[in-house]
C-alpha cells in the first residue's frame, strides 16, 4: 500500500508530497499525520507542494483537513512551495483553502512555524508571570 | 466561426483510479496544441472537479477528450457524459455557493471560471452532460 | 462550349505577363511584382486550371491550389506592409491584362460578354480571398504588438532582498491581469521574495471589474506564502472604490510607493537608520 513518507525535522514534521493524492492515499496521510504528531508532539507540519501541479476541490478539502485535525492536536500547519499557475487556478476556482497558511518555500516555513510557537510561548510566559 | 474537431478519444470511467489517466490524457492534448501550462492548469482542474462530479453524482460514465480549432485559435473540447440521476435545478447548481454534496460548495460555477466555454445540459432521472472548451489562447 | 473561351488564355502568358507588368508600373504599385517567382507561378497555374475548367469554378481542385497560392502571397505582402490598395490592385491589374487579351481573343460581342462575366465572377471572388488574407496577415502582426506591449509594460523590479515592486500603467482588463498575476507570481518564486509591492498610480481607472482583478491577485500571492501591497492609491480611486461598495478590507493600500515600501520594511523587520556624523 503507497504511503506518502513523514520525516520528523526536530519539533516539525515534513511531508512531501509528489505524486497525485487519491482517495485511499489522502486518507491514509491524513491518519499517519495525525498519529505521528501525536507520537512526537509535534508543534508543527510542513506540507512541501512544490511537486503538486494540479489542486482541485478535493486536494484543497484535504490539505483543509489536515490543517483542521493538526490544530485539534496543537500543531500549525503550513503550506510550502505553491506553484504561481496552482495558486492563479485556485483564486479562479473560488477556493480559499481556509486555515491553511502559506509559505514560500520550507526555509520560510519553518522560521513561520517557530515564531508561532514563540507567541505562544509567550503568552504561556505572561500567564504565568500574572498568577504568580 | 463553426468549430472542427480534429482529433478524439473516448474514455469510460468507472471508479477513482481512472481521475489521474484523464487528467493527463487531457494534459497531453493540451501540450500537443502548444498551451501555456496556465491555461493547461486551469483546464485539467476543470477537468478533475468535473470527473470527481461524474463519479460522485453521476455514477461514472465516459468522457470524450477532442482536439478542436475553430479558425483563429486551437482548444481543447472535453465532454462528460453520465447516466446518474440529473440536476433538478442548474440555475440553482450555477450560483455560486450552492452545493448538494459535502464539497466546498463551489463546483460548478468556479469550474465554468477556468474555462472559455461551458455547456450544461441535464434532466432529472436522465443524466448530465457537461462540455468545456478551452482555447489554447483563451 | 463556353469555357474555351477562359482556356484560351494560356497560350498568351507571357503577354498576359506583360500586360500585368505595365499595368502595375503605372499604377505605381509595381515593385517588381511580376518578376517574382510566386506571381509568375500564380499566372500559370490560374490559366492553365483556366484550360480545365468544366463547370463550377469553386469544385475545380485545381483553382484550390491557386487559391491557397494567392492567399499565401496575400498574406505575406500583407506582412511586409502593402497597403490594402496595392494588394487588390495585384489582381485587378491582373483581371485587367486578362481582359485585355480576351478581348483581342473573341471576336463576337455576345461570347466576349459572357467571356468577361466569367472572369469576373473568378477573380472578384479571388479578390476577395486576398483581402481576407491581407487582413488576416496585419492581424497576425498586431497582435504580436500588442503581446510584446504587454510584456514591456509589466516589469517586475527587485527593491530589495525580498520585496519586489510592480508598476502597473495603462489599463487592467482581465487579460492583462492574467499576464500581470503569471509575471509577478513568477518572480516571487524566482527571487524567493516575500513581498510584492503592485502600485496602481498608472492604472487610469478602478472599476469593480479592476477592483476584482486585484483583489485576485492580492490572493494569489498570498495562497503562495508572500503578501502583496497595493500602492499608488490616488484620491479618485479611493472615492470610487466607496461610491461602488468595493470592498478592500484585508487588502493593504498605501498611497504611495514609498509608504509601500516603508511597510514592507517593517513587516521585514528591517529600519533604515541615519549614519552618525563623524
Amino acid at each position: 500500500m503507497e504511503r506518502i513518507p513523514i520525516l520528523k525535522m526536530g519539533d516539525f514534521l515534513l511531508v512531501t508530497i509528489q505524486v497525485d493524492l487519491y482517495d485511499q492515499l489522502a486518507e491514509n496521510l491524513e491518519s499517519d499525520l495525525i498519529n505521528t504528531i501525536s507520537k512526537h508532539s509535534s508543534k508543527g507540519v510542513l506540507i512541501d507542494i512544490s511537486a503538486v501541479s494540479i489542486i482541485d476541490s478535493f486536494m484543497g478539502r484535504i490539505l483543509g483537513n489536515i490543517a483542521v485535525m493538526s490544530k485539534i492536536m496543537d500543531a500549525q500547519t503550513v503550506v510550502v512551495g505553491m506553484q504561481p499557475a496552482v495558486a492563479i487556478t485556485l483564486v479562479e476556482l473560488g477556493l480559499s483553502l481556509n486555515g491553511v497558511i502559506s509559505a514560500l518555500n520550507v526555509e520560510k516555513g519553518m522560521d513561520l512555524l517557530r515564531s508561532k510557537m514563540h507567541v505562544s510561548d509567550n503568552e504561556e510566559q505572561d500567564y504565568d508571570d500574572d498568577n504568580e | 466561426m463553426t468549430t472542427i474537431t480534429n482529433s478524439k478519444e473516448e474514455a469510460l470511467i468507472v471508479r477513482e483510479q481512472d481521475v489521474v489517466p484523464l487528467r493527463n490524457r487531457v494534459k497531453d492534448y493540451g501540450v500537443k496544441i502548444g498551451m501555456s501550462i496556465l491555461n493547461q492548469t486551469k483546464l485539467i482542474t476543470a477537468t478533475s472537479e468535473l470527473v470527481r462530479n461524474l463519479l460522485k453524482y453521476g455514477g461514472g460514465g465516459k468522457v470524450i477528450i477532442e482536439s478542436v480549432s475553430n479558425g483563429r485559435d486551437n482548444g481543447v473540447r472535453v465532454t462528460f457524459i453520465d447516466n446518474g440521476p440529473g440536476i433538478a435545478d442548474i440555475s440553482l447548481a450555477m450560483r455560486d455557493g450552492y452545493s448538494t454534496g459535502k464539497s466546498l460548495g463551489l463546483g460548478l460555477p468556479g469550474t465554468k471560471r477556468l474555462v472559455n466555454e461551458f455547456e450544461i445540459k441535464s434532466e432529472l432521472g436522465n443524466g448530465t452532460t457537461v462540455t468545456i472548451t478551452k482555447w489554447k489562447n483563451g | 462550349m463556353q469555357n474555351n473561351f477562359l482556356g484560351g488564355l494560356k497560350e498568351h502568358e507571357n503577354k498576359l505577363l506583360t500586360i500585368w507588368s505595365q499595368l502595375l508600373i503605372e499604377s505605381g504599385s509595381d515593385d517588381g511584382a511580376v518578376e517574382e517567382e510566386e506571381s509568375k507561378e500564380f499566372a500559370s497555374l490560374f490559366l492553365s486550371a483556366l484550360t480545365n475548367l468544366n463547370g463550377k469554378f469553386q469544385d475545380s481542385p485545381e483553382f484550390e491550389k491557386v487559391e491557397d497560392l494567392i492567399i499565401g502571397i496575400s498574406s505575406s505582402r500583407g506582412k511586409r506592409g502593402f497597403s490594402p490598395r496595392e494588394n487588390a490592385q495585384y489582381l485587378t491589374t491582373f483581371k485587367q491584362a486578362a481582359s485585355q487579351i480576351l478581348s483581342e481573343l473573341i471576336t463576337d460581342p455576345e461570347q466576349l460578354f459572357q467571356a468577361n462575366l466569367q472572369l469576373n465572377a473568378i477573380l472578384d471572388n479571388m479578390t476577395i480571398m486576398t483581402f481576407e488574407a491581407f487582413m488576416r496577415g496585419r492581424e497576425d502582426v498586431i497582435s504580436r504588438q500588442v503581446d510584446e506591449i504587454s510584456e514591456i509594460s509589466t516589469p517586475v523590479i527587485t527593491v530589495w532582498e525580498g520585496i519586489v515592486a510592480l508598476p502597473i500603467i495603462g489599463t487592467l482588463d482581465s487579460s492583462r491581469t492574467q499576464i500581470v498575476m503569471e509575471n509577478l507570481l513568477q518572480q516571487i518564486v524566482d527571487t524567493g521574495s516575500s513581498i510584492a509591492i503592485l502600485d496602481i498610480s498608472g492604472v487610469p481607472a478602478v472599476d469593480s471589474l479592476v477592483a476584482q482583478h486585484l483583489i485576485k491577485t492580492v490572493s494569489a500571492t498570498r495562497l503562495m506564502g508572500a503578501e502583496c501591497i497595493i500602492s499608488g492609491i490616488r484620491p479618485e480611486i479611493a472615492q470610487t472604490v466607496v461610491h461602488l461598495g468595493i470592498d478592500l478590507t484585508g487588502i493593504i493600500t498605501k498611497a504611495s510607493l514609498a509608504s509601500a515600501l516603508k511597510t514592507a520594511f517593517d513587516m521585514l523587520q528591517l529600519t533604515v537608520v541615519k549614519r552618525k556624523q563623524v
